[in-house]
């Protein structure tokens, strides 16, 4: 299917699930960057700086196809810059500060093993330009998943202190996995369509992924918390992300008329 | 043999133009010349992470963004290849990072330079790779093997990061009044301590004839400097932008553009450790080494736990 083949409530139900898709790669992406020049090992600074460029890479992509999709002539550069926080659309689980290294590799792995899932099933979208940019996401996303499953297996394992720090941030992010697993008519129609995969059906086989590699590294699956984070995806988010974004978007804001 | 007759063996291949590697004879102060540098060399690749790294959050657009960060994570390679091949002659990576936390080894006087707007990520892409493109260029003949090895490799990226860095000046030149602006003011800013990276006259250098006799250097660093200048003033000149120098003029004669004085007091300041950002960047350096010493400990407590259980590792080694 292409896009000419969509017709009008398609499109905008497409355009808003792009958007979520894109701008969860993007804050992700941004909070990775921050390590830049900053991780505990020289090996690590590059693969952060790596994991935030295939990141950005999706952001590129999705937000571009998102502005096709939406025809009013928007590229992914007036997405990522010229839209306030009541705008976006990603979870609060990719905005939140980058906090310790911990912090940062619990969040990755929660993540990725969502966006190997999510991934895996876009790969046969039934909308074509969606179904290729996931086949090249698929293969970064198995990666970073691999990659932060190792650290959660050495921090978990490692010492007395990783292994603390590391379920005090599972203990912390727990909150923030609910919305990975929303569903709402947005996708109940993409679902039907064929076009996005059935993902909060599969919450079961992430927890079970998640489990595996927990239990692997001594660590709990933190207990149901009495409140679930919600709302990202309707542009309810935390306190943070309007800061990233004043640092993000400061320069095209500053000079509209410019390009760079 | 003798230190003698080795000496002469050495200073004969050398002559040859023969490539030095790390299980040949060489002179203890051969060795520790290329120490000194080589680490000097590798350190600054890590610092100069840092004003770069500064702007990553704020790069204008994705693409700006994405090249920036790609930039950024190759200096940690090239950091990475540098410690390498410093390791080839029998020091220990770890030791040399120490140094340099303890601000006992130095690093590129440049990166105590703060990047204040945009279009300084530009002007650091092309005046700053491109002078360390023309050292490096040379450095990539250096008498030994695992440098000029290592130069080569890095030689090939820096040519890209310095094209991405004169085509962000290039689009700034071509902008508006207020990005024209931007970018006068970064090349005023930038000029001076760019010509500084080739190091003191030749006069001055206490590290030079030694150098060029055992071929680690081919020229010397005013000639480096005056090639610098040569190629860099008509390109400053062709986006139609003045360099902050009255004294600049053409030489009919050698065919050279003769500079002002570098202002060498500041140059010596800086070395010292009293630039704009000496302090800070020893203080991102030793945050992020601090920072990190629970994560190295927690990787070798695993790696050793694995190791006791006898069986195949199944994360990639770090420690």
């Amino acid at each position: 299917m292409t896009l000419d083949a969509l017709d009008t409530a398609t499109k905008t139900a497409l355009f808003e699930y792009l958007l979520r898709l894109g701008d969860d790669a993007l804050i992700l992406g941004h909070r990775l960057s921050e390590w830049c020049g900053h991780g505990p090992y020289l090996e690590e600074d590059i693969a952060l700086a790596n994991i935030a460029l295939d990141c950005l890479g999706h952001a590129n992509a999705l937000l571009g196809l998102a502005g096709e999709v939406e025809g009013a002539g928007q590229s992914a550069d007036d997405l990522a810059f010229f839209r306030d926080a009541i705008e976006f659309r990603n979870v609060q689980l990719v905005e939140l500060p980058r906090g310790d290294f911990a912090f940062t590799i619990a969040r990755q792995f929660l993540f990725s093993a969502y966006a190997h899932l999510l991934y895996e099933g876009l790969r046969e979208s039934t909308f074509e330009p969606l179904a290729g940019i996931a086949a090249k996401a698929y293969k970064e996303v198995s990666y970073h998943l691999r990659h932060s499953s190792e650290w959660m297996l050495r921090l978990g394992d490692g010492t007395d202190e990783s292994h603390r720090r590391t379920q005090q941030a599972l203990n912390d992010l727990w909150m923030y996995t609910g919305e990975l697993f929303e569903a709402d008519d947005v996708l109940h129609a993409l679902v039907e369509a064929g076009i996005a995969p059935d993902v909060p059906a599969a919450r079961s086989r992430w927890k079970d992924m998640v489990t595996t590699v927990l239990e692997a590294a001594t660590l709990q699956l933190p207990p149901e918390p009495p409140y679930m984070a919600s709302g990202g995806r309707t542009g309810f988010h935390t306190e943070h992300l309007g800061h990233l974004l004043a640092e993000m978007q400061f320069l095209p804001r500053a000079y509209p008329d410019a390009t760079w | 043999m003798d230190e003698t007759t080795l000496l002469k063996a050495f200073e004969a291949r050398v002559a040859a133009g023969e490539k030095i590697e790390p299980r040949d004879w060489m002179p203890e102060r051969y060795r520790r010349q290329l120490v000194r540098m080589m680490s000097q060399h590798a350190h600054s690749e890590i610092v100069g992470m840092l004003p770069e790294g500064n702007w990553i959050t704020r790069a204008p657009n994705l693409r700006r963004k994405m090249a920036l960060l790609a930039k950024v994570q190759d200096e940690a390679g090239h950091g990475l290849y540098i410690y390498s091949a410093t390791e080839t002659l029998g020091v220990d990576r770890n030791d040399l990072i120490q140094e340099l936390l303890d601000g006992k080894a130095k690093y590129s006087n440049i990166f105590n330079y703060p990047t204040l707007t945009w279009a300084d990520i530009g002007v650091i892409g092309w005046f700053v790779d491109g002078a360390a493109i023309v050292n490096q260029t040379m450095l990539a003949k250096a008498s030994y093997g695992p440098y000029a090895r290592a130069m080569i490799r890095i030689c090939k990226e820096e040519n890209f990061h310095k094209k991405q860095g004169y085509e962000i000046c290039v689009t700034l030149a071509k902008g508006t009044p207020a990005q024209r602006q931007m970018l006068q003011d970064a090349v005023n800013r930038w000029w001076w301590p760019t010509l500084m990276m080739f190091g003191p006259h030749d006069t001055e250098s206490a590290n030079s004839d030694e150098l060029l006799r055992w071929k680690v250097k081919q020229k010397t660093n005013d000639e480096l400097r005056q090639h610098f200048v040569n190629i860099t003033v008509p390109q400053v000149h062709a986006l139609g932008l003045t360099l902050p120098d009255p004294d600049l003029r053409y030489d009919e004669e050698t065919g050279n553009w003769i500079t002002g004085e570098i202002d060498w007091d500041e140059f010596w300041r800086v070395v010292r450790g009293h630039g704009p950002c000496n302090r800070e960047r020893l203080r991102a350096r030793r945050a992020a080494h601090e920072e990190g010493t629970w994560v190295r400990e927690a990787a070798r407590a695993y790696a050793a736990k694995q190791q006791r259980k006898t069986r195949p590792s199944n994360g990639v080694e770090v420690a």
